[in-house]
């Protein structure tokens, strides 16, 4: 396990994460894909934090955090998807859902 | 009271007013208007005893005649925002004095005047009040930042007052008017950042700057801006086309405040701003500016004449009287200037009877087209003859207003010895034949003339309605008849900005 | 005891503004009528002062020759308008012979009308209203004559205009009255539009409004020298005084701006009377003599006032002879004679290069102004009475009168003696003067004209005269017909004058009202042409015999044949020439419907939609960045990350 090893994991499962953004029509499958760029980031941190760092405990706290924010972010998304879901009835496409359009 | 607190208590109780109507219930019009009505009227009493004092203290102190320099009355500077130099910096000279006693006339009769409005009169009195704040702000501002501050809480109101009480293409004419005011006002504001920066001093200070001696590139770029920027709001040609829709749509008192006042505000500040603190570029840009203005005052002449809507008629006699304001201003001579100042009060008081009246005509006979309606003088003989020396005004009949203003613009524009100056005094002095053209066509289409049928039953003014008429009558023969007082204090004020701009 | 009268001259203006105000503000409508005693009693009063003035002025102040007394004096001067600090325009009271002699003609005159007024408009809606704007117009009229500065005459001008405009238009209902009252006020506006250019340049070159410094012959030498720095480069003076002297021709009704004078006649009669003949219409002729040392300066100046005075005076002699309302024929008289007045004051230049000045041509225009009121205010009040009984201005509805309304026969006789010029009445001795003028400074086809013009007045007058009081009569209705004494009063009051103020003034004028000293020097006294009384008073009976060989016979055949033989040119005159058609195709065509439409036209479209153009291409854009924001989320966040790309490769970010 070397550090390049551990960034190229990362950054494999950052651009798995930006293809299931960039592709996904299902809000659901979104929300997923973003939580794989998150961990993929997370993982960068950490790698940076075991290899380099001289008290890895520091690079350890920031996956902590960002995996407690998005544990909350996830909670209110899906509230909001779960709302929306109620409200139109709808089969969470984005193609569908475009009331933001200008 | 001493001198600054009193100035900002001017602008602060129209917001007052606004604050006290807060915890009124929004169907109880009466109290709303009383409150209005009340603060503003407490308000030209302040403003009354402002004058007074001012005229004592111009007394003892000067204004700065035979300098340069103009002498505020009652000067406050505390800092505001001191990382950029931005300060509450107020004061008076006698134009200011002057608009803001114009201001107060127009607002306290405007009030009046919109006794009938019932429709969400709450937002109506408030957005109004907050308006006039703007104005009077505009008035005693000598800090440029604070000064465009003011001009936007001025202008911005109006979009709201048209677009929701207005009669006619009202949405339209709000838009169309907010757009170009707005676009003025971007060129102000580049102007005044301009100003800021060229200056070396880094101050919004009117007075600071006034003694900077600007690069002659750089004022030959930045006049016309401000020039212009206040122009629009001044009606410049070709910038005027707010005006008539704007007019026509807008409620009786909003086009009171707005032809009467706000209009006035770009003369102000094409005089106070764009020429005092830029008078190299005023002398290049003059010709330009000379000769736009004369079309206004003819075309907007001409341009009254086949109009049919009475608020057309007077919109666009609007434009051709604005336009003899900054005629006045571009003749660059002692008494053009002054004739300015005069112009703008007179105008002021004038087309602010003038709308009075015709919101009272068509609150009785629904229309404006001055084709329907003949001999009111029958049913309304008060009404009548407060609109026939409203147009006798108009035309500049001495004894009124008009007369005084428009004989001291072209006496001002004649003394400007320039080929193109004359001629275009030529052609304004001539534009008054239009003026009289199209004001006794008006006047005696409406007053004139066999009583049609369904006008029988109309009845004349009523106490309320005819107080804000007298007043402004009393005002317009007042000016007219014993102008001695104005002048002297316009004198003062003309002087030190004569000097400026001509000794550069 | 004179300098108390003098120092309180200005109760002349006092007077009749008290009684515009009191009756205008509250009693014209509480309790008209004695809103109308009011105003009699102030005017009588208002004579009074007038009378004690002149007396004082003329027996303490003026000398009679303009010999170094002095011959003006400036009763009161107090600021009122500061436009520079070198130039302010001062109200004030100037008393000089002109001056003194019109205030007396208008407070008598307005003493005499005011009474009349009372019978003439008994029961009329708006009675109390007619006195209070009758009190303003005397008023203004006052206050134009006796201004010290004509920056104040011209506001008293414009005031005058506007009472004017506000009586003709009295009953505003008539539709006929309402066009009328407009038609005399822009008509008026637009001389007076000329005349304010004239008065800010002449004040401009010579630094002053006051009449004292602009009829200083230093002045005159002043504006000479200076030449417009734009155009052919004429001098100051010329261009300044025509443009002043076009107020004066607008106000004067002189040709081609005569056309709002006859439709002025809409108003009430004592109106007409009033302003339309004796007063505001000679204003103009008026402003001529009162400028009369600046304008003497300006030799092409004096040209134009006397051709356009003498080719107005037989233009309205000619027109007069056709017409059939009788306020109109008395309006035309008044046009011819105003032209009468004009062109004698500009024939007080002598002919020739150097001429001098003929001090008895300015005198003859004033002494003119001074009989003329007399009687040309009976023939207006006389016409009134006529008008009243009858019900009628149509000379077709009138005849045999003569025994009707035996009093205003009999006065209208002496007017239309004395306006024919027939001896011993007024108009002989002052039309006599002014022939007698012309002759003398050497303008002999002016002084041809005016002969002329004599012969036809007498044939007009004596035309309108027979026809109403002579031969049978045309009326529709034949109810006894009755005179007010209210108003039969002031017209046998006129008759004296009418009849006397000729022979017992002549003197006076010619020795007293003079023209004060101008850079042209005058010619002294100029020998007399014994002959010339007699040609006049020939050419007089000349056109009084054939009025009455055509008319006065009561023959309405030989009328209408006189009509028919002249076929074409009886059309072309009964129409006044056209002129008013000719004006009318030049406001209705051209101003309105070649100048406003198409400016109308031109904001609306051109300038408007230059402005909605704007507006329309700023929406256009706003609409193509508007597809970027479709809503697709992908499409949102694709365009991040590829800008997040884009700046880690381009950009300068500091990772």
């Amino acid at each position: 396990m070397t550090l390049a090893n551990s960034l190229l994991l990362s950054s494999i499962l950052f651009c798995i994460g930006i293809y299931g953004v960039l592709t996904r029509r299902q809000l659901i499958g979104i929300l997923l894909s973003i939580e794989i760029i998150l961990n993929g980031a997370n993982i960068n941190f950490i790698a940076f934090a075991h290899f380099r760092a001289a008290d890895p405990t520091a690079g350890a706290i920031f996956p902590i955090f960002v995996m407690a924010i998005s544990a909350a972010e996830m909670a209110l998304a899906l509230a909001i998807i779960i709302a929306m879901h109620r409200q139109k009835n709808s089969k969470l496409d984005i193609q569908q859902l475009r009331r933001l359009n200008g | 009271m001493n001198g600054p607190t009193l100035l900002t208590a001017i602008w602060l109780i129209p917001f007052l007013t606004v604050l006290a109507s807060l915890p009124v219930d929004r169907h109880n019009h009466g109290l709303i208007k009383k409150i209005s009505l009340l603060g503003n009227t407490v308000n030209l009493g302040l403003i009354i005893w402002l004058t007074v004092r001012f005229i004592e203290s111009a007394g003892s102190i000067g204004t700065g005649a035979g300098t340069g320099a103009t002498v505020l009355h009652f000067a406050m500077k505390l800092p505001w925002f001191e990382l950029l130099n931005i300060e509450y910096n107020i004061g008076v000279d006698a134009i200011s004095v002057l608009m803001i006693l114009l201001t107060g006339t127009v607002i306290v009769t405007g009030i009046l005047a919109s006794w009938q409005v019932t429709d969400q009169a709450k937002e109506f009195f408030a957005l109004l009040n907050t308006l006039v704040a703007g104005v009077y702000g505009v008035f005693i501002s000598f800090d440029l930042f604070t000064f465009f501050l003011f001009y936007e809480i001025a202008v911005l109101p109006m979009y709201l007052l048209i677009g929701l009480w207005g009669t006619g293409r009202k949405e339209y004419a709000a838009m169309k008017l907010t757009l170009m005011l707005v676009a003025g006002s971007a060129f102000i504001l580049a102007g005044i950042l301009g100003l800021y920066f060229e200056s070396g001093i880094a101050s919004f200070d009117l007075m600071k700057l006034a003694q900077v001696n600007f690069a002659p590139s750089f004022q030959l770029w930045a006049f016309p801006l401000i020039f212009a920027g206040f122009g629009v709001l001044g009606a410049l040609f070709p910038f005027h086309t707010w005006s008539p829709d704007g007019h026509a749509s807008a409620p009786t008192a909003v086009s009171m405040l707005h032809a009467g006042v706000l209009m006035k505000l770009g003369g102000y500040g094409c005089l106070r701003v764009a020429m005092y603190l830029l008078p190299q570029g005023a002398e290049i840009w003059m010709p330009l500016f000379l000769v736009l203005v004369t079309i206004n005052v003819v075309y907007g002449a001409f341009g009254a004449i086949r109009q049919t809507d009475l608020k057309y008629i007077t919109a666009y006699s609007s434009v051709s009287h604005c336009g003899l304001v900054l005629f006045g201003l571009t003749a660059m001579t002692y008494a053009g200037m002054k004739g300015a100042v005069l112009q703008m009060l007179s105008h002021g008081l004038m087309t602010a009877l003038f709308f009075c009246l015709i919101g009272m005509i068509y609150g009785r006979t629904h229309t404006r087209e001055i084709e329907k309606m003949g001999g009111l003088m029958r049913v309304m003989p008060f009404l009548s003859v407060a609109f026939v020396i409203a147009g006798l005004a108009g035309l500049g009949l001495p004894s009124l207003s008009g007369f005084v203003a428009e004989a001291t613009v072209f006496i001002g524009a004649f003394a400007n010895p320039a080929p193109l100056n004359r001629v275009c005094t030529v052609l304004a002095v001539l534009s008054i034949v239009v003026t009289a053209v199209y004001v006794l066509r008006t006047a005696n289409t409406v007053v004139n003339g066999p009583l049609r049928e369904q006008f029988k039953h109309l009845t004349d003014a009523s106490f309320m309605e005819k107080l804000p008429v007298v007043i402004l009558l009393f005002t317009l023969f007042g000016m007219g008849l014993l102008p001695g007082w104005i002048i002297n204090l316009v004198n003062g004020a003309i002087d030190p900005i004569f000097h400026k701009v001509v000794q550069q | 005891m004179a300098e108390i009268f003098l120092a309180h001259s200005y109760l002349v203006l006092l007077l009749p503004l008290t009684s515009f105000v009191v009756i205008g503000l509250w009693l014209g409508r509480s309790n008209p009528s004695a809103a109308a005693w009011l105003a009699v009693a102030l005017a009588a009063v208002n004579l009074a002062v007038a009378l004690t003035v002149a007396l004082a002025s003329f027996g303490h102040v003026f000398e009679p020759l303009a010999t170094g007394g002095a011959s003006a004096l400036v009763a009161l001067n107090v600021e009122w308008l500061n436009f520079t600090p070198s130039l302010t325009a001062r109200l004030g009271i100037y008393l000089d012979p002109i001056s003194v002699v019109m205030m007396v003609v208008v407070t008598t005159i307005a003493l005499l009308v005011t009474f009349y007024s009372m019978g003439y408009m008994k029961g009329d809606e708006g009675y109390g209203r007619f006195f209070a704007l009758l009190s303003l117009f005397v008023f203004s009229m006052l206050g134009l004559i006796l201004s010290s500065n004509i920056f104040q005459m011209f506001v008293f001008w414009e005031l005058v205009g506007v009472s004017s405009y506000s009586l003709i238009g009295f009953w505003y209902q008539k539709p006929s009255a309402v066009a009328a009252s407009k038609k005399a006020f822009i008509v008026t506006r637009f001389a007076d539009a000329f005349f304010l250019l004239g008065i800010i340049m002449a004040s401009y070159y010579a630094g002053s409004f006051d009449f004292t410094v602009l009829n200083d012959p230093a002045t005159a030498k002043v504006l000479a020298q200076q030449t417009l720095p734009w155009g052919p480069g004429l001098p100051v003076l010329t261009v300044a005084t025509l443009l002043i002297f076009v107020g004066g021709w607008g106000k004067s009704a002189m040709f081609p701006l005569h056309v709002w004078l006859p439709d002025a006649m809409e108003g009430p009669t004592p109106v007409s009377s009033i302003i339309h003949s004796a007063t505001m219409v000679v204003a103009g002729v008026f402003l001529t003599a009162r400028m009369f040392p600046l304008f003497a300066a300006a030799d092409l100046t004096m040209e134009v006032v006397r051709v356009v005075g003498a080719f107005t005076a037989l233009f309205a002699a000619v027109i007069a002879i056709t017409q059939f309302d009788i306020k109109r024929i008395l309006a035309f008289s008044t046009l011819s004679q105003l032209g009468y007045m004009m062109f004698s004051l500009g024939a007080a230049k002598i002919s020739g290069g150097d001429g001098g000045i003929n001090s008895l041509a300015y005198s003859a225009s004033i002494f003119h102004i001074f009989t003329h009121a007399f009687f040309k205010c009976l023939l207006f009040l006389g016409a009134g009475v006529v008008i009243h009984a009858v019900h009628n201005n149509d000379l077709a509805h009138m005849g045999g009168l003569r025994k009707q309304l035996p009093k205003t026969y009999w006065s209208m006789l002496i007017a239309c003696l004395a306006i024919s010029g027939v001896y011993p009445f007024a108009g002989f001795w002052s039309k006599d003067a002014i022939l007698l003028g012309a002759w003398q400074s050497g303008h002999y086809l002016t002084f041809g004209v005016g002969l002329l013009v004599g012969g036809l007045t007498a044939l007009y007058m004596f035309r309108f005269f027979f026809l109403i009081f002579h031969g049978e009569s045309r009326q529709e209705t034949h109810a006894p017909l009755h005179e007010d004494p209210v108003m039969t009063l002031p017209i046998m009051i006129l008759a004296v004058p009418s009849a006397l103020a000729g022979i017992m003034a002549e003197h006076f004028f010619v020795t007293h009202v003079i023209p004060p000293l101008s850079s042209v020097p005058s010619a002294g006294i100029l020998p007399h042409a014994d002959w010339l009384p007699v040609a006049a008073s020939f050419a007089g009976l000349a056109g009084l015999l054939l009025a009455w060989f055509l008319y006065g016979r009561g023959s309405r055949a030989l009328v209408a044949v006189s009509q028919e033989r002249m076929g074409f040119l009886y059309t072309l005159v009964s129409n006044k020439f056209y002129i008013d058609e000719a004006y009318l195709f030049i406001t209705r065509r051209l101003i309105f419907d070649g100048v406003a439409a198409p400016i109308k036209w031109f904001d609306r479209r051109v300038v408007d939609g230059a402005m909605d153009a704007v507006g329309w291409l700023l929406q256009r854009g706003g609409n193509g960045v508007r597809l970027a924001q479709n809503g697709l989320l992908t499409l949102y966040l694709g365009m991040s990350i590829l800008g997040i790309v884009l700046l880690f490769l381009f950009g300068n970010l500091p990772f």
